[in-house]
């Protein structure tokens, strides 16, 4: 049965006296929409903040610049899981049909000696000497070039501040780093890291003195690879794992790995899922109970309309465009407030993880919907039991 | 036009029994009633609170299944009627007043007067333009776009009067209609329901407790304990001249 034809002929009017009743009353109107609102609001803002949380956790692949595919041991589970692999895998890569070219990107935990002589543990990410490639892009202090100096390294700004907490940014400072001295050559830009450890780029044959001796001898846990033009990136991972035994991932498969490991093996699904459905039931109990309660309030009037000829259909009709009114502004008003809390807060909250992609505004959308539906079902039951003969008791 | 045929367009109860509830619980509201209703004379329900009457109205207007007994109402029998074919029958055919008016609050009075109207497939607009007009005709023409908490109670009343006159509907159920008002707007609504809702086919039934207002009925039928104690014809001649049948 299509819209209209539910409705019946006239189906403007029931839209009319549904929309009258629900606005007549301007302080039960807006307690609905508030309610509503901050239902969504809660959802999507929570949902946000779990989605700004996990793209933290693949920062470091997301800042990556260059590359379309990431190619590594077998056993890594995520970008911290670090397994090095051997110094010939880079060739094996290069031999592969498709790949344009292919670099060492190394990755690892260091530990840095300040002049007071305390220590910081640092991510060290050791790029081609030749290219720099995956170097950061938003420099502050200094140009990517200067890694090419002797001992060169760069700090993200972040770190610099963590490091070197009250100093304005500026290049000269000097660490060390298993006993080799390290410049700070540039200061950049990184994206919020899951993790709060600064994170000092250099060059591949910098970064291996930087760290002490593995009893393997390899420190290689990356090669980088771009396609050729042409070229599915995708389909050219599937070629690298077959030739060269290695796991190959493009950038954005790197980090889907990434955030299943972190959502199968932390504690965030499970804190951030309780705390978005302890938002979903808040929200739902909220925009529940004041849209029953309003169906409740008007009873009397509902009755009055059954009892004056009015069909269980239209009263149906009615009370779904109520619900679907006050879920379309609650929506609304629910994402530009979330959206207006995620700017402003992360304006005076830097650290604060909020991201807001089009699923989020999906998932709340659903969410809304089910929320509507789940209470607009109670308020019809409620009237289409309603005996239209109530209206003659005084009481409906 | 006989009385037989009037009756048959009237309205009919035979033997019509209403229980509530069940079991020990079980409350017998009508005991086997039996009345004819005229159509063309407004008729008085009266009677001691818990005797029936409001339980009768609700079946004669089709809003309330008796639990045995059959009814008939401007020639239709209800209890062959769907829940859906009673409803389409209360929108065409039955114009509603009640105690405490019931007007939807939200709504100006012309907008609650053209409601009837829309149930019954009227464009808006055309809804809108006829209630301006009945409620031009119960003295309310210049209150048109007040909301009812801005009205008097008896100009309310007056609104609920043209709402369940607006679709000239040929049953018009009345429940306490001057209750919730003071004795003299009382009298006018009484006065207003007969002009305009008393025609030869029409079926008009008031429930009443305010005897102040029996000289307005033609008939005055009293219910004791669910059944009919009593039934009379008011005399035309105690009646002022006013008040008769247009």
């Amino acid at each position: 049965m299509s819209w209209r034809g539910f409705l019946g002929r006239k189906e403007d009017t029931v839209i009319w006296i549904a929309l009258k009743m629900l606005m007549g009353d301007k302080s039960k109107y807006f307690a609905i929409v508030f309610g509503v609102s901050f239902a969504c609001f809660l959802i999507t803002e929570q949902s946000a903040i779990f989605c700004g949380v996990m793209l933290r956790t693949t920062s470091q692949i997301r800042d990556t610049h260059g590359a379309d595919i990431w190619v590594m041991n077998t056993g890594v589970r995520y970008v911290d899981d670090l397994k090095a692999i051997s110094d010939d895998d880079l060739f094996r890569v290069r031999s592969v049909p498709g790949v344009a070219w292919a670099v060492n990107l190394y990755r690892g935990q260091g530990q840095a000696q300040l002049a007071d002589g305390t220590y910081q543990g640092v991510i060290l990410m050791g790029l081609d000497d030749a290219s720099l490639t995956g170097a950061p892009t938003h420099m502050l202090v200094g140009k990517i070039g200067d890694l090419q100096f002797p001992d060169a390294i760069l700090v993200d700004e972040a770190g610099f501040h963590q490091m070197w907490p009250g100093e304005p940014l500026h290049a000269g400072r000097v660490i060390e780093m298993n006993q080799r001295r390290a410049v700070v050559v540039g200061v950049y830009r990184a994206s919020q890291t899951f993790m709060t450890m600064p994170i000092i780029y250099t060059r591949f044959s910098q970064a291996t003195l930087f760290v002490p001796p593995t009893p393997t001898g390899r420190l290689t846990p990356f090669v980088l690879a771009k396609a050729q033009p042409g070229v599915d990136p995708e389909e050219l991972t599937r070629r690298i794992a077959e030739q060269t035994d290695l796991k190959a991932l493009t950038n954005v498969g790197f980090a889907n790995l990434t955030m299943m490991y972190y959502l199968q093996h932390t504690g965030i699904p499970v804190n951030f899922g309780t705390t978005v459905l302890l938002a979903f039931l808040v929200g739902t109990a909220i925009a529940g109970q004041t849209f029953y309660l309003f169906t409740v309030e008007n009873l009397k009037q509902f009755g009055t309309l059954k009892a004056m000829g009015m069909s269980d259909q239209r009263i149906v009709a009615m009370i779904l465009i109520q619900g679907g009114v006050v879920g379309a502004i609650g929506y609304g008003v629910g994402v530009g407030l979330a959206s207006a809390y995620g700017i402003f807060a992360q304006r005076a909250m830097p650290l604060l993880a909020f991201f807001l992609p089009w699923q989020v505004l999906a998932l709340s959308a659903a969410a809304m919907t089910l929320i509507v539906l789940l209470a607009s079902l109670l308020s019809i039951r409620r009237v289409l039991v309603l005996e239209p003969a109530i209206v003659f008791q005084g009481g409906a | 036009m006989n009385a037989a045929v009037q009756i048959a367009r009237g309205a009919t109860c035979r033997n019509l029994i209403k229980d509530y509830g069940s079991g020990d619980s079980r409350v017998r509201a009508l005991r086997g009633l039996d009345l004819d209703i005229a159509p063309g004379e407004l008729t008085l329900l009266v009677g001691p609170s818990g005797c029936g009457k409001t339980t009768l109205i609700s079946i004669l207007a089709g809003t309330l299944d008796p639990t045995s007994g059959d009814v008939s109402v401007l020639g239709v029998d209800l209890r062959r009627l769907s829940k859906y074919e009673k409803a389409a029958f209360r929108a065409k055919n039955v114009g509603f007043v009640f105690q405490q008016f019931n007007l939807l609050p939200a709504l100006t009075a012309v907008e609650n007067v053209a409601v009837p109207l829309v149930i019954n497939g009227s464009s808006k607009a055309a809804a809108v333009t006829r209630a301006a007009e009945v409620l031009k005709a119960v003295g309310l023409g210049e209150r048109v776009h007040s909301l009812p908490s801005q009205l008097s109670g008896g100009q309310q009343q007056r609104v609920a009067i043209a709402r369940a006159l607006v679709h000239q509907p040929r049953l018009l159920v009345a429940d306490e209609p001057t209750s919730a008002i003071d004795a003299r707007t009382g009298q006018a609504i009484m006065k207003l329901i007969r002009e305009l809702a008393l025609r030869p086919d029409r079926v008009a039934v008031v429930v009443t407790h305010d005897a102040r207002v029996f000289d307005f009925g033609d008939r005055i039928v009293t219910l004791e304990d669910g059944r009919v104690a009593g039934a009379k014809r008011v005399e035309r001649a105690v009646k002022n001249g006013q008040l008769t049948p247009a």
